[in-house]
């Protein structure tokens, strides 16, 4: 069983917690001048997203959790799994509702996901930070407005809502920010 | 991870940051020159080391005229033994400004070398070292900290006024117990730990010292006996340490003594720490035979205080880090 000490502590180092995966948001070494050295971290459970706090003894050791972040590509939906592919080892896994979460309407078949595995078995899946897509719906803007002020709701092809500026008409391809579900520009 | 190998090279700290870091290197000399303390320079390298468990030692070693067939010099963590020992030869109130040495210390407010101010003056107690360290702090965090007067706590009190505990008799269940109450998740080797100095040194850096020196200096004293390190123990119930610390922003700023003179004393709490780094593991490191020689010959009644420049530098600064008042901390050397 592979452990880390609290000099291998940093941003980014995913353990196990209470038998769940962790990754650690924030390290901070505290010592007295004459004392006892602590490590006081922030971590986040990987599992349902709450950042904890928590305090180790300079020197005690804490589990490693076996995960890692592999880039794979949307395949298909079969609406119970979101299924995706190495493109280099064209090996292939099935993500679940949990794993996907909200995300599930960024997702475009090729689009390049970064997916977290814990033990092998897909624990988030990240969409990339800009997607291209086609809006499917949207009211038809006033006429010669181009100025984008105000906006209107539209939905893509994925089936995500953005607003988008009054000149942007169905049919068209534009790029979201899928962290903040904002439109970026015309594609 | 990859670093940006391009800018690397370039100091962590704003140059206007260094430029006031220099002026208060002034303002630190033209103070003690005004109250007629003189400058000192001792080793950095020495045959000996601390043998205080809470502190790790860098180690190196000379070989060459002198020693052909090598020998093992300790980086100093603090010029207080060598400082002493110039104290029992005579040499009056001294000041030194210098780069000391800690291994396993790297995070916000601790860089692994970093600068110590230390000085002693004669005939003074800690309490009267209390007043000049105030006075020189103040004037040194001028004009970019308006201070109110500094206030001066005992170490029992300020425990009794942020966690409502005795820590001089508080037991482990209770500071378990204190512990829990303000939400700390403690280790779980640490709940069947009995010192009481790591219950101590927890609560104190986690829930007391962020709400120290809060718009003005707070000086904490009479410390638990098992914390004297080199500061006399004054008799009484509990006998305490005479020691202080001094605290701003919630930073520890600075450590003070008044000094512990006796000679077998000192031999006895070296032989308790080399002890104790024997048990816990930590390497030994050889005893100061010339400090305990300078002690048995006479080390004049006096108080000491040991100030970290860097963090004096950041507060009068607004600094977040460490490494934003220090050119190139241990990551960019």
């Amino acid at each position: 069983m592979a452990t880390y000490n609290t000099n291998e502590f940093k941003a980014g180092l995913k353990v196990m917690l209470d038998g769940d995966p962790a990754s650690i948001v924030e390290n901070e070494f505290v010592k007295p001048g004459k004392g006892q050295a602590f490590s006081r971290v922030k971590i986040r459970n990987l599992k349902n997203g709450r950042v904890i706090e928590r305090t180790f003894k300079s020197g005690d050791t804490i589990e490693a959790a076996d995960v890692v972040d592999v880039d794979m590509q949307f395949l298909y939906s079969d609406e119970q799994f979101w299924h995706f592919m190495n493109p280099e080892t064209f090996e292939q896994l099935a993500a679940d509702k949990k794993a996907i979460g909200d995300n599930a309407k960024w997702l475009k078949e090729q689009g390049v996901c970064v997916i977290t595995l814990w033990n092998g078995i897909p624990l988030t899946v990240e969409p990339p930070q800009t997607v291209t897509l086609k809006i499917v719906e949207t009211d038809p803007g006033l006429k010669g407005d181009t100025s984008g002020g105000g906006g209107k709701p539209a939905t893509l092809e994925t089936g995500a809502v953005v607003r988008v500026p009054l000149f942007i008409q169905i049919g068209e391809m534009i790029k979201v920010n899928t962290r903040t579900g904002e439109y970026l520009s015309r594609a | 991870m990859k670093s940006d190998a391009s800018g690397d090279w370039r100091p962590t700290a704003a140059l206007e940051v260094l430029k006031r870091r220099a002026r208060m290197l002034q303002q630190l000399r033209a103070f003690f020159s005004e109250h007629g303390v003189l400058e000192v320079e001792t080793p950095i390298l020495s045959c000996a080391g601390t043998p205080d468990p809470a502190l790790a030692s860098f180690a190196t070693r000379y070989t060459g005229p002198l020693f052909p067939h090598g020998q093992t010099f300790y980086l100093h963590t603090s010029p207080e033994f060598s400082m002493k020992r110039l104290l029992a030869a005579g040499i009056g109130s001294i000041y030194q400004i210098t780069k000391v040495f800690r291994d396993g210390e790297a995070g916000r407010w601790h860089n692994p070398e970093f600068t110590m101010l230390e000085w002693y003056r004669m005939g003074f107690d800690h309490h009267r070292l209390m007043d000049e360290t105030g006075d020189l702090v103040t004037q040194l965090l001028r004009p970019s900290l308006r201070l109110e007067t500094p206030e001066r706590l005992t170490y029992r009190e300020v425990f009794q006024r942020h966690v409502g505990i005795d820590p001089h008799t508080a037991s482990t269940g209770d500071f378990a117990a204190i512990a829990k109450t303000h939400r700390l998740d403690v280790p779980h080797g640490m709940l069947a730990q009995s010192d009481h100095d790591v219950w101590r040194d927890l609560l104190l850096t986690h829930v007391v010292e962020p709400k120290l020196g809060q718009g003005r200096l707070t000086f904490i004293y009479d410390y638990p006996a098992s914390q004297a390190s080199l500061a006399r123990i004054q008799p009484g119930n509990p006998p305490v340490a005479a020691r202080f610390e001094l605290y701003l922003n919630g930073i520890e700023l600075a450590n003070g003594f008044h000094e512990l003179a006796d000679a077998d004393e000192q031999r006895t709490r070296f032989e308790r720490q080399w002890h104790t780094r024997t048990a816990n593991g930590l390497p030994v490191v050889p005893v100061d035979e010339r400090l305990l020689a300078a002690l048995a010959h006479g080390l004049p009644d006096c108080a000491g205080v040991a100030l970290g420049f860097d963090r004096l530098v950041m507060l009068a600064t607004g600094a977040h880090a460490i490494k934003d008042v220090i050119g190139f901390p241990i990551d960019r050397t």
